[in-house]
């Protein structure tokens, strides 16, 4: 895997991970609307640096989303380009990259929002295991660390559901919503450098998302668990991580409630 | 390497189950020091170029003393909490952060205790 140094704050790349130019894979002869997408690449199978290929696509033959083009890319000009995608419709999370500059869902990212080149890279400052796939296995264990499930003392009623007003379950909109993209959290230099130890928007919104629900019982030691000065106190409400949210999702807004309950309990 | 699995990782040594002290504090100086800054320019400005005599008299008002310790209390407060965050926030090689976190702490105790003592010395000494 590309290593992104996680010892010190780094701001340039490593020797190792420095992005040469790659090929250019040219439109079918007769493409009268073709667009540019340079595509980071990786292959974990030889020694080479990343690379940035061009790949030519026929606009008029491809689909409006800037996944619409990877998949044609993949099925007509280069099967070898590997990227993570499921839904095609920004439910499942999966195709989350930094398209144009911005952590999105390439499923619902617009080629027409894209002026000039398109420019297609995996998250920032995660390992990168192929192409345009980064390893999310620390941030889905940062997600596990929240314990993201119910937690009660009372039993639940023997024959219906816990209930929960109108109000109590609006306090949920904002954060159900969330489908773990980690589009925010890689936004986020905080994360970058403190990632270890620093929980990121994602998992302290889902946090946030069992603190805030009415039926849960374990509150205190939910805040118990983020009262820190890395798993928490590294926000420093920059803010990139609503900036990005492909889902128009608030997790600046969610960490700062986490820390009002913080000062509220004291 | 490593065989440990990342939750192990990720749970690392616990919670340190505090930060909310520190985040208030820097919130706190940062709200008192709005006012302080606002009195401390717009009475300075006025000083500049006056005589030595004049800003001695000037310091050793009660309340011009007073105002003067509690803005040079959360200057310094303030300042080595922010840059305590910066340091955390930058420098991971163990022994650079601990020593640079040692003279921050360091340098604002003595700047602050130094500041302390210079207005008190003009307050009483007249």
């Amino acid at each position: 895997m590309v290593q992104w140094g996680s010892h010190m704050a780094e701001f340039s790349l490593p020797a190792n991970s420095k992005v040469k130019t790659g090929k250019t894979f040219k439109a079918a002869a007769g493409a009268a609307n073709s667009k540019k997408f340079q595509v980071y690449r990786y292959d974990p199978d030889n020694d080479e640096n990343p690379r940035l290929d061009t790949y030519e696509v026929d606009m008029d033959t491809c689909g409006p989303m800037v996944l619409d083009a990877l998949i044609k890319i993949k099925n007509e000009m280069d099967s070898t380009l590997t990227f993570r995608r499921s839904c095609r419709e920004g439910v499942c999370g999966s195709c989350a990259m930094n398209v144009d500059g911005t952590n999105t869902l390439s499923c619902i990212k617009a080629i027409d929002d894209i002026e000039g080149d398109a420019k297609v890279y995996p998250l920032p400052h995660m390992s990168v295991i192929k192409d345009l796939v980064p390893d999310l296995k620390r941030a889905y264990a940062q997600y596990t660390s929240i314990e993201p499930w119910l937690k009660t003392t009372t039993p639940p009623p023997p024959d219906k559901e816990r209930l929960q007003s109108p109000e109590e379950r609006a306090k949920l909109d904002g954060l159900w919503e969330c489908v773990l993209c980690f589009c925010c959290s890689t936004s986020c230099p905080s994360y970058w450098w403190n990632g270890d130890r620093y929980l990121g928007p994602a998992a302290l919104l889902q946090a946030y998302r069992w603190i805030a629900d009415s039926r849960d019982e374990d509150t205190g030691e939910r805040l118990d668990n983020l009262e820190d000065p890395f798993r928490l106190y590294r926000c420093h409400t920059i803010m990139n991580c609503t900036k990005t949210c492909p889902k128009n999702l608030n997790p600046a807004k969610a960490i700062a409630e986490v820390k009002k309950l913080m000062l509220a309990r004291r | 390497m490593s065989l440990r699995t990342d939750l192990g990782k990720v749970r690392g040594l616990g919670s340190a189950k505090e930060g909310v002290g520190h985040w208030w504090s820097q919130r706190l100086t940062a709200i008192a020091l709005i006012p302080l800054l606002i009195w401390l320019i717009a009475s300075i400005v006025p000083l500049a170029g006056a005589e030595v005599r004049i800003v001695r008299e000037w310091i050793s008002e009660p309340v011009n003393s007073v105002l003067l310790l509690s803005l040079i209390v959360a200057v310094f407060h303030h300042a080595q909490l922010g840059l305590q965050v910066v340091i955390e926030d930058y420098v991971h090689t163990v022994w650079l952060k601990l020593a640079s976190l040692i003279v921050v702490k360091f340098l604002a105790f003595g700047l602050s205790t130094t500041s302390i003592f210079a207005v008190l010395k003009i307050a009483f000494s007249g």
